[in-house]
């Protein structure tokens, strides 16, 4: 499985190493956090090997959330070179996430 | 469970819709905030219903609803926040929930009314639909609720109660907020910020804040399905009351004037019938 679950170091680690990182802010009472979860698992196994693919629940990093400006979940935010390229707020279709991908690998 | 029709609206126009596909065996669930949040509820004496003169939207209403409820309509009291399509049917995110449906029909009104000024410039950056959603994200942090439903009380309630700084602004007098929460009684409303929400704008006076909860009865059919087609503010159909989404079908006042019983309900069947025949078809 290639969906990393990632805490403040794991997120640090997986940034700094440059490679194209998508990681998805949820929480589970939240409804459309719920909704795009399947997406960003099939994503984590189509990207498998090419992009670091993961999830930060803000319940508990809440910290971490705050420290990058997370207002709305889910908020999905693209990593490369060690910075931030991108971020989708709300539920979008499967192609929006994809598509950031693809034109970053 | 999977149902066959999920119809997000539980007004005239949606539960005619439910009707419809029950009454074609399709299992059907209706997602709408309270009766008493539907504008029917308020009408004191409806006049133009054929058949039933005389009757007040409340008594229509619980007849719509009896109707329903016998045919074995399942209904579900919640926001549907958002929907997407997945696996050839859709996800339907309802406050924490999800529920899942092989077809949609929108029937949410236009109970929402247009968007507030600053409000589309600032969602991802201090504009929420969802308490139950965002709330955490701005503990002990300063939000306005913005209350335009009959469960924004208890929604700010529960901001209140993970340690937000809450203040609740609406039109009327809210009921059943927690007396701790400071009300402003506003009819005009903006947002303001540069980049992120810095305050709301309430009849000339700025309430500063970090975060703005619109707690609305129905969230407003683009936010709630991206790619949906409009005509205007109101959803484009077809004769068949298709949208532009296969298997998404849309009735009542979310897709035009006359906003009346008569057309919501006459368009709520169409829609559940087609509902049920797209179904059949897949």
């Amino acid at each position: 499985m290639a969906l990393y679950h990632f805490n403040l170091d794991g997120l640090k680690k997986a940034v700094s190493s440059g490679n194209l990182t998508m990681v998805d802010f949820w929480a589970s009472w939240c409804g459309p956090c719920r909704m795009v979860a399947p997406t960003i698992e099939k994503l984590a196994n189509q990207y498998e090997g090419k992009a670091i693919v993961g999830k930060v629940n803000t319940d508990e990093e809440p910290a971490l959330a705050q420290a990058l400006g997370i207002m709305n979940i889910p908020t999905v935010i693209f990593f490369k070179d060690g910075k931030e390229i991108d971020r989708k707020v709300g539920v979008m279709p499967p192609e929006a996430y994809a598509a950031v991908l693809e034109a970053n690998l | 469970m999977k149902y066959d029709v999920i119809v997000i609206g539980g007004g005239p126009a949606g539960l005619s819709a439910a009707v419809q596909a029950r009454v074609r065996n399709k299992s059907v669930l209706v997602v709408s905030s309270p009766t008493a949040d539907l504008p029917v509820w308020k009408a004191e004496r409806i006049d133009n219903y054929l058949g039933l003169p005389g009757l007040s939207g409340a008594e229509l209403m619980e007849r719509f609803e009896a109707h329903a409820q016998e045919l074995g309509v399942e209904r579900r009291t919640g926001r549907a926040l958002n929907a997407m399509p997945m696996d050839g049917g859709f996800f339907v995110a309802v406050d924490s929930d999800v529920v899942e449906g092989n077809a949609l029909v929108l029937a949410s009104g236009v109970s929402q009314g247009p968007a507030l000024p600053g409000e589309l410039e600032h969602l991802g950056a201090g504009v929420s639909y969802c308490a139950t959603c965002d709330g955490m994200l701005y503990r002990n942090k300063d939000v306005v609720v913005v209350g335009k439903s009959t469960h924004a009380p208890e929604e700010a309630n529960y901001l209140h109660g993970l340690g937000c700084r809450v203040t609740y602004v609406s039109a009327k007098a809210p009921e059943g907020l927690d007396p701790a929460i400071p009300v402003v009684q506003a009819k005009r409303l903006s947002i303001l910020g540069e980049g992120k929400v810095s305050g709301v704008e309430a009849d000339g006076n700025t309430i500063p804040c970090d975060g703005v909860f619109l707690l609305r009865s129905a969230v407003a059919p683009t936010q709630l399905l991206p790619g949906l087609e409009l005509d205007g503010p109101y959803i484009r159909v077809d004769r068949n009351m298709a949208t532009n989404l296969p298997g998404v079908f849309a009735a009542g006042d979310c897709t035009g004037l006359p906003l009346q019983i008569s057309k919501a309900v006459g368009e709520g069947l169409v829609a559940g019938l087609r509902a049920a025949e797209y179904l059949d078809h897949q």
